[in-house]
Formats: C-alpha cells, sequence, structure tokens
C-alpha cells in the first residue's frame, strides 16, 4: 500500500538538559538529518517533552503541513505518549511519530562524544527512512470488568480489599491459609505507638468477613490467568478444609471431641511452641472463624480409621471428611497482589547457633511468646520454664550481610526495639541490644529509639560474631555468650545472657517465582516483585492491571503497606471508572489470501491468540488477545501474517537507512 | 582414584604418623597417590606476610608441578592445603597479579592455568570416596570411643570449598562412619594457637588450653585432628598448659587418618599410636566396648 502523498517529515532533537546535550552534538544531528529526503525541518531544543517543546511540534504540524514527525530524545517508554498526543493536538495520527532513543541507548551510554554523535546521526536516518512507511493506526477501547482480585489477605490485601469493596465494587480476596490476618496477626504490639496489634487488625478482619461486596476464599490459591487488563479469567483452587464452611458455626465442640485428648502438632500460627490437634482453630480471632481439619494429621484422613468423635459432636452435620480441591473460575478486570514475605531461616547461620542452643529463639516466636492469647499465655520463659535474666536482641539476621541478604529488611530495628520494651516490661531482665545501625527513619521512629535509650536497656554496637556454650569464666558457666565487637568501645566482648532473640530479615516468599512467571510480571533479583518504575509507578507491574502491595514488593513497615494498598486500591479504581482500556494496535493480522492454514502459528503464540476459522481454513488472531509480540510473524511459513507498525518493508527499511549510513 | 600429593615439611616430620597413615587408609580404599617430584615448602603463614609476591610464586610452583600431572592435588596439612588454596583463589580474584606470577612460573619452565584443584583427604574421603565405602571397610569398630573432631583454623578458612566453616561436619562424620561417637562442642574452627606457641606461649598456651578443657568438659576421650600443626600443638605442650589449666587431664591428640588405619585393622606401623607423648593405644583399649564375634 504505497502512500501517494507527498510525505514531509518533522525532526526534533532533544538536549534533554545536558542529559544527551553534553555527549551528543545535537545541533549537528540536527543540520546532518535537514539533508535527507523527505525531511521539511530538522530542530533541536532543550527539552522536546516540556510544554514549548510541544507547541514547536504542533505549530510546525500546522504551518509546514507535517505529516511525520521524528523525535530523538529518551526512551520511548517514557515520552513516545508525550508525542503521539502532540501529532493528535495538531491534528495527526498519533503512529505517525516515531521516537528514537539517543539517551538510555546513546549518552547515558557512551563517553566519545564524536562516536555517539555518528551513532545518533544513523539512527535517525533509520527513523526518518522507515517513518515515510508508516499507516494511520487507531487504538482500540475494551470494556473493562469492574471486579478485582486481590491475592494474599495480610495487612495488604485486607486494606486493599476493604478499599474497594467501600467504593462499591466487587472483590474476591484469595488466602492460602486457613484465616486472614497474614503475620500481622501473629504480633502482640506494633511499633512506635505500642498499641495492640489484635485490636487494630481483628475489626478490619471482621469487616471482610461480613463485607457483602467481598467474596473471601480461603484455603485458595490461584492456579491459572488468562486474559489482558481490563478482562482477566482466573481460575482458583480452593483446598479442601474438611468442614462444610456453610454449616459451621464455630462453636469448637468438635475440636473438644477430637480422638486426640491433647494438642499434639506443631502449631504453625505459634511458630511451633505450642501443640494443636489435628482439628483446630489457627487462633481464637481466626476469620473466618471456621476450624480445619490437618490432612496429614487426622486418624481418619490419613489411614480411614477412626471413630470419628468430632463427626458426632457436631450437630450441624458440618464435618465433611469427602470433600475435594474445587476449581472456582472468576473473571476480573483487575489484580492486586499482596503475597507478603517470609522471614529468614536463621539456621542458615550455624554461628548463631539456632536449632541447636534451646535458649536461642526468633522474633516472631517471642512476638508469640509475649502476646497474652499466645503459646506461653504472655509469659517469657526459657524452654525450661524459667524466666531469663538476661535477654540480647541480635539486630539484622539475615540481613545487610553480603553471604546472606544484602537488603535493609527495613522494620527490623523497629521490632527489636519494640521487643525489648515488651521483655523487659514482662520481665525485668536485663537486655542488650546488638545493633550495627540504627535505622529509625520512619515516623515517630527516632523518638521512640530515644524513649528506649531511657528505658534502662542496653546499646552495643556491633555485629554479633557468634553465640556459644562455652564458658571462659565461672560466671559464664551455663549461660549462652554473646561474643561480639563493641565497636563504640573498640573492644571484643564476650556477655553472657540466658536468652538470645534474632530478630529476623525479610525475605520473598518461596514460591514468589511462580506467582512472578503466573501473573506474568518481573522480579528483582532478589525475587521481591517488581514495581513499573520504582519512583513514579511503585504499584504498577509491567503487566498492565496487575498491581502490588505490600513486602511482597519489598519489606516495609505497617503504615507502609497499608499505604501501599490504598495505591494499588485506588490504581484498580482509576482503571474500572474510566470503564475502557485503550489497546495499543501494535497487533499482527492475517492476510487471508495467503494464509494456508496451517496451524504453525496457534501453538507458537504466548497468549492462546490465535484460532483456526475451518471454514475458510485460515488463522484468525484475536485481536483483543494479541500482545504484539510478533511470535508468529517471524514463525508463518508463508509470510502471511503481518504486525502493525514492524511490517517487513519498516524494518527493512530502518535497517537499510542505518547502514546506509555507517 | 588417583591424586597428587604434596606432603609438604610437616608430614615428612612431626606428622609422620599423619603421613604413614593417610597413605595407608589410601592404599587400602584403593586410591593411587603420587607424591609430586622436587616440590618446595609451601609458604605457609609466615612467607606471605613478609612479600606476597614471592610468597605466591612459591606456593604456584607447587600448583604448577601438580598440574603437568593433571591430577587433583591433595594437601593433608591444614597449613599446606590452605596457603594453596589461598594461591589459587587469589590469581583467580586478581589476574593482574596471577599474570604476574605466571610470568614468573613461565621463566622456570612451569605453567599454571588454575585448572588444578587442591584437595584436603577429609574432602576426598566424604566427598570421593564416601562414607558407605569407609563403613564397608571397618574391622574394628571404635565403639564406645568419644572423639572430639577438631578442624582448626586453616581447612576451612577463609575458603570453605566442603563444609561449612562456622559448623562443620565432615571428620564429625567420618568418625561416626568408624564406629567413634562424635563430641558436639561449639570451638571446632577454633585456632589452636600452634603459631603463637613459639613466640607467646602465654598466648598460645591460653588458646589450646581452653579447647582442650572444652573438649574434655564435653567427655572426649581423644582429639582427632586434621593438620599436623594443631595435633603437634594440643598434645606436646600439655604439661605446661595444666599449669594454667589444672582441670585438664593428659588427653591424646591424633590425625584422624590414624584412627580411621586402626578401625580398618592395620597395625602399628599404619597407625603409629607410637609416635605419640600421650599414649593412644591404653585410651582406645579403655573405653573401646569390644564387638561380639561376628558382628560384623
Amino acid at each position: 500500500m504505497e502512500n501517494k502523498e507527498e510525505i514531509r517529515i518533522g525532526f526534533y532533537v532533544c538536549h534533554c538538559g545536558t542529559n544527551i546535550a553534553s555527549v551528543i552534538d545535537v545541533a549537528s544531528v540536527a543540520e546532518y538529518v535537514s539533508t535527507l529526503p523527505n525531511v521539511v525541518l530538522a530542530k533541536d531544543y532543550k527539552y522536546m517533552c516540556s510544554e514549548p517543546g510541544q507547541d514547536l511540534i504542533i505549530a510546525d504540524i500546522k504551518e509546514h503541513r507535517l505529516n511525520r514527525i521524528v523525535v530523538s530524545a529518551c526512551s520511548p517508554l517514557l515520552h513516545e505518549p508525550t508525542f503521539r498526543g502532540a501529532a493528535r493536538r495538531a491534528g495527526l495520527n498519533p503512529f505517525y511519530v516515531q521516537m528514537v532513543n539517543i539517551r538510555e541507548h546513546g549518552s547515558w551510554v557512551h563517553e566519545d562524544r564524536a562516536k555517539a554523535t555518528e551513532k545518533a546521526k544513523a539512527l535517525a536516518r533509520g527513523a526518518i527512512g522507515r517513518v515515510a512507511l508508516h499507516k494511520p493506526l487507531e487504538k482500540r477501547r475494551v470494556s473493562v470488568n469492574p471486579d478485582v482480585m486481590v491475592v494474599g489477605a495480610g495487612i495488604a490485601g485486607i486494606q486493599a480489599a476493604l478499599t474497594l469493596a467501600k467504593a462499591g465494587k466487587r472483590v474476591y480476596l484469595i488466602e492460602r491459609e486457613p484465616t486472614i490476618g497474614g503475620h500481622m496477626a501473629q504480633f502482640d504490639k506494633t511499633f512506635p505507638t505500642l498499641d495492640c496489634a489484635a485490636c487494630i487488625l481483628t475489626p478490619k478482619m471482621s469487616d471482610v468477613r461480613s463485607h457483602p461486596n467481598i467474596t473471601l476464599l480461603t484455603m485458595s490459591e490461584v492456579e491459572k490467568i488468562e486474559g489482558f487488563v481490563g478482562n482477566y479469567k482466573v481460575t482458583v483452587k480452593k483446598n479442601p478444609r474438611y468442614v462444610d464452611e456453610e454449616l459451621c458455626v464455630g462453636c469448637l465442640d468438635c475440636i473438644d471431641q477430637c480422638v486426640f485428648k491433647q494438642g499434639k502438632f506443631a502449631d504453625h500460627f505459634n511458630l511451633g511452641l505450642s501443640k494443636r490437634k489435628p482439628v483446630y482453630i489457627p487462633f481464637p480471632q481466626a476469620t473466618p472463624k471456621l476450624v480445619v481439619i490437618d490432612p496429614k494429621a487426622c486418624l481418619q484422613l490419613m489411614t480411614g480409621k477412626c471413630k470419628q468423635s468430632c463427626v458426632d459432636a457436631c450437630d450441624r452435620g458440618a464435618i465433611r471428611f469427602d470433600q475435594k480441591p474445587e476449581h472456582i473460575q472468576i473473571e476480573v478486570g483487575s489484580v492486586i497482589i499482596a503475597t507478603g514475605y517470609k522471614t529468614f531461616d536463621p539456621r542458615r547461620m550455624p554461628q548463631y547457633g539456632y536449632g541447636q542452643y534451646e535458649n536461642v529463639f526468633t522474633s516472631l516466636e517471642v512476638e508469640r511468646m509475649v502476646t497474652a492469647s499466645g503459646p506461653t499465655g504472655g509469659h517469657i520463659a526459657l524452654r525450661n520454664g524459667e524466666k531469663p535474666k538476661s535477654i540480647g536482641l541480635i539486630y539484622c539476621v539475615g540481613s545487610r550481610d553480603n553471604r546472606y541478604n544484602k537488603w535493609c529488611s527495613r522494620v527490623c530495628c523497629m521490632t527489636a526495639l519494640k521487643l525489648g520494651h515488651l521483655v523487659k516490661e514482662h520481665t525485668g531482665a536485663e537486655v542488650f541490644n546488638f545493633y550495627i545501625d540504627m535505622r529509625a527513619a520512619g515516623k515517630g521512629y527516632e523518638e521512640f529509639y530515644h524513649k528506649m535509650l531511657e528505658e534502662g536497656i542496653h546499646f552495643i554496637r556491633g555485629k554479633v560474631a557468634e553465640i556459644t556454650d562455652w564458658a571462659m569464666t565461672p560466671e559464664e558457666e551455663g549461660h549462652l555468650v554473646v561474643r561480639v565487637e563493641d565497636t563504640l568501645a573498640g573492644v571484643v566482648r564476650r556477655i553472657p545472657i540466658d536468652m538470645v532473640v534474632l530478630v529476623l530479615g525479610l525475605e520473598p516468599q518461596e514460591d514468589s517465582r511462580e506467582v512472578q512467571r503466573m501473573f506474568n510480571i518481573s522480579c528483582s533479583t532478589e525475587g521481591f516483585f517488581l514495581e513499573k518504575h520504582p519512583k513514579l509507578a511503585p504499584v504498577s507491574t509491567n503487566t498492565d492491571g496487575i498491581f502490588l502491595a505490600g513486602c511482597c514488593q519489598g519489606p516495609k513497615d505497617i503504615p507502609d503497606t497499608v499505604a501501599q494498598a490504598g495505591a494499588a486500591a485506588a490504581e484498580c479504581l482509576a482503571l474500572i471508572d474510566k470503564g475502557y482500556v485503550e489497546m495499543e494496535p501494535m497487533t499482527s493480522f492475517v492476510v487471508e489470501e495467503e494464509c494456508s492454514g496451517c496451524k504453525t502459528c496457534i501453538n507458537l503464540c504466548p497468549y492462546n491468540a490465535i484460532t483456526r476459522d475451518d471454514v475458510k481454513g485460515v488463522a484468525v488472531i484475536n485481536e483483543a488477545l494479541c500482545k504484539g509480540c510478533g511470535v508468529c510473524v517471524s514463525a508463518c511459513p508463508s509470510g502471511s501474517i503481518k504486525q502493525n507498525l514492524f511490517e517487513d518493508d519498516e524494518i527493512f527499511r530502518e535497517i537499510q537507512e542505518v547502514l546506509a549510513y555507517v | 582414584m588417583k591424586y597428587s600429593y604434596f606432603p609438604g615439611c610437616s608430614l615428612k616430620g612431626t606428622g609422620k604418623a599423619y603421613e604413614k597413615s593417610f597413605l595407608a587408609v589410601c592404599k587400602a580404599l584403593n586410591i593411587e597417590i603420587n607424591e609430586l617430584d622436587n616440590w618446595n615448602c609451601c609458604g605457609a603463614t609466615a612467607y606471605m606476610s613478609v612479600d606476597e609476591m614471592k610468597a605466591l610464586g612459591l606456593s604456584a610452583r607447587n600448583l604448577a608441578l601438580a598440574e603437568a600431572r593433571g591430577l587433583d592435588l591433595v594437601a593433608p596439612c591444614a597449613a599446606c592445603y590452605g596457603i594453596l588454596i589461598h594461591t589459587w583463589d587469589d590469581m583467580e580474584k586478581y589476574p593482574q597479579r596471577g599474570d604476574q606470577v605466571k610470568a614468573g612460573l613461565d621463566k622456570a619452565g612451569l605453567k599454571y592455568t588454575g585448572k588444578v584443584k587442591v584437595r584436603h583427604p577429609l574432602d576426598v574421603l566424604c566427598n570421593d570416596v564416601g562414607l558407605d565405602k569407609i563403613k564397608e571397610k571397618v574391622k574394628r569398630p571404635l565403639t564406645g570411643l568419644k572423639l572430639a573432631s577438631y578442624y582448626g583454623c586453616r581447612i576451612l578458612r577463609p575458603i570453605a570449598t566442603f563444609d561449612n566453616p562456622e559448623n562443620p561436619r565432615s571428620m564429625d562424620d567420618l568418625m561416626e562412619a568408624i564406629g567413634g561417637t562424635p563430641v558436639e562442642y561449639p570451638l571446632k574452627t577454633k585456632c589452636c594457637s600452634a603459631s603463637h606457641t613459639g613466640t607467646l606461649p602465654e598466648v598460645g598456651q591460653q588458646m589450646s588450653g581452653i579447647l582442650i578443657r572444652e573438649m574434655e568438659k564435653r567427655g572426649a576421650d581423644i582429639i582427632v585432628t586434621g593438620c599436623p600443626l594443631c595435633q603437634f600443638n594440643l598434645e606436646v605442650f600439655q604439661e605446661p598448659i595444666r599449669k594454667r589449666f589444672p582441670e585438664i587431664r593428659p588427653i591424646p591428640v591424633v590425625s584422624f587418618t590414624q584412627l580411621i588405619a586402626y578401625a580398618f585393622g592395620l597395625g602399628e606401623n599404619e597407625c603409629c599410636f607410637k609416635n605419640h607423648t600421650v599414649p593412644v593405644q591404653k585410651v582406645i583399649d579403655e573405653k573401646v566396648k569390644p564387638v561380639a564375634a561376628g558382628a560384623r
């Protein structure tokens, strides 16, 4: 389809302040381009993305009857929409605009001014050549399903779900544990205000349960997600609870009557500090307040031989040993991933003796112990039941360490201060804090730190070398010994201590990579989900319609998590209230006359966008599903699949022109 | 299985028992050991702190000799092992320095590319031979004998290639494989102070004393080492150490290969228990529970 009209190209090269101009001779690029065929004018300007820069393009289009625009500036990821918008405002089809990236691919990565300028000229010539062949394209609009799925029901997921539900949207809240609440439900107090975690969390948990707009799916995991922004189809696998959720009222009679008279199995919620029965409720405020049966502990489920006294105890007949995993299909327009974190496994640091010395505990274990409803009823005790006389808190366990995790886990300094305060209050013990640096950057955190400094607890600045149990002196006999370099006093110290608390760093969930692949988002090298832009799109991902909240994106405290959850909900609302999404037109299409219907492309398409029309005997591409990856285009044996903006003659012309320059 | 062997000065001197038992155990396990021809002093710790380049050169010469043979190089002495591994690692990490050393070797007609692997006998026995093969060969299990495996500072530090430097297991596993009972104690890789004993005896004896006291406190009948320097240091200074730590009783200190040789049923010529100042056989006779005939 040769374009008959006269091609009139306007070329603009941006200084980007000094970002580009300090390395590339922009004036000479403009001068060179002005000599190329079809180029009506070529200009350089300090900031093309600024309003005067855009106005320059608009005025030139009108005045010089330009019908093609090339802008040499930064990455099209940043400002392609800006310049396409300017073209549209001037009455030109936005797809007549082509960008050349001479910043990320030019000035930022080259030092040699002459060579970088040459490269910029060659790339500009390629764009001038290709833009002449561009065709006018239109973005398609697709409506947005107003329902939202939130994956993970810790404080991040709960907050996001409630915000959306309050705005009148239907939310599917998916949680793989039997109860919602996440890690926050395990905490006793929260820093720096020392308000009770349960008191502020459980009302929100009840709200989730009772809100008519929230469909809560516990014991459930997302198994599959298909579709695209605005229109996702999700398969959720709901694992059996072995209890009918409609019938159970949480009376707990079945637990009392279980054939196990005592708890026998490690209680995960209490990190194994207490034992539970095969039928149990994770904690008193578990939401939904339903019992759950552990198939790896229940006699009936493991052996088929049990007198099933739980069944007799339940007058509502809610026990269901025959429950099987269910697959639930839901359709949503957007997704918030709030899958949280796991704590560092301290067994990876044998020098700290966790698992080896019984009185080395983790911060989460002590968190449970200090809680009134916890495994010890709120008493801090050594494994032998005695009250510790001295307690050492070791900061940065697994964090800020090249051998384990390099990152700062952000919450541990404050967690340790809080625990230090609580254990002091509960036991009157002498408390030692072993810290590397005190990071108290949140609101009220530094003040909290100063308050702790005045509470008579010790602060020793130094990374603990090891925790051991060999005594050098009689005073050390029978105690754990913390060996540490006190970097403020400049001495190596041995401090005998009864109870050591390892304040654990935060890590991505074990299966974060699987979640990343399933939702087609990105991960940073350490495994936290990657936001679209670290500053300007902190809750978006590279997949439209999928947003992030909470620690799955990186370690953060409760205030930041809640704020981020609100932001993710707001992003969903923005999408929903707009009502439609515009689809990029760079999709593939089949030239039916040339297609032999060989089906080669069908299996290759990663998005299942291609089917075969058996009547016509040709491939059909669903434009709504096509992401424009180009796999089918390159695979088609007869060359009958083409892709908008990436047609062969456009690509070849660009290569030709670049090579002609070099 | 074939290896090149770098004995170093110790195994030809104070560590003779280590060499004899090591070679005997290898023979029993069908491992071929070929001593390097014309090897030179490893350089150990002393050279490095005086002239690093020359020290690396000396050490690399041994590596080059081994590379010419194309076999892994076994260095039973922890000090030799440590310095050879250090040299290999240093030349990998700092290619500029490595190139200088290589140029030096080149003048002596030697070639070093970094291919040769330096191995400790603990590594070879645990990972190449395997504990099952060792168990099969045991004729006289050390049932009832409580062994404190002492790894010392050099086998796993600063470069750990086959075990965890904070909580090593390999020697304990081997001792368990020959029927002994490993003693758990937290000082397995703490320095024994061998290099201080000659120059600063008061510091050295304090450090060794802590080690021996702790091992005995936790029930050790015998101390097992993988380093001839630790072995010598912990054994022969027990008299003066006792002046500081009167609670310490005499405890034999042997190389782990000697006990394996014994468990394999080899004789005094291979076990070399008579090479020691603290009697070894006596403790074994007292502590090892006789196994009923035909039990194995």
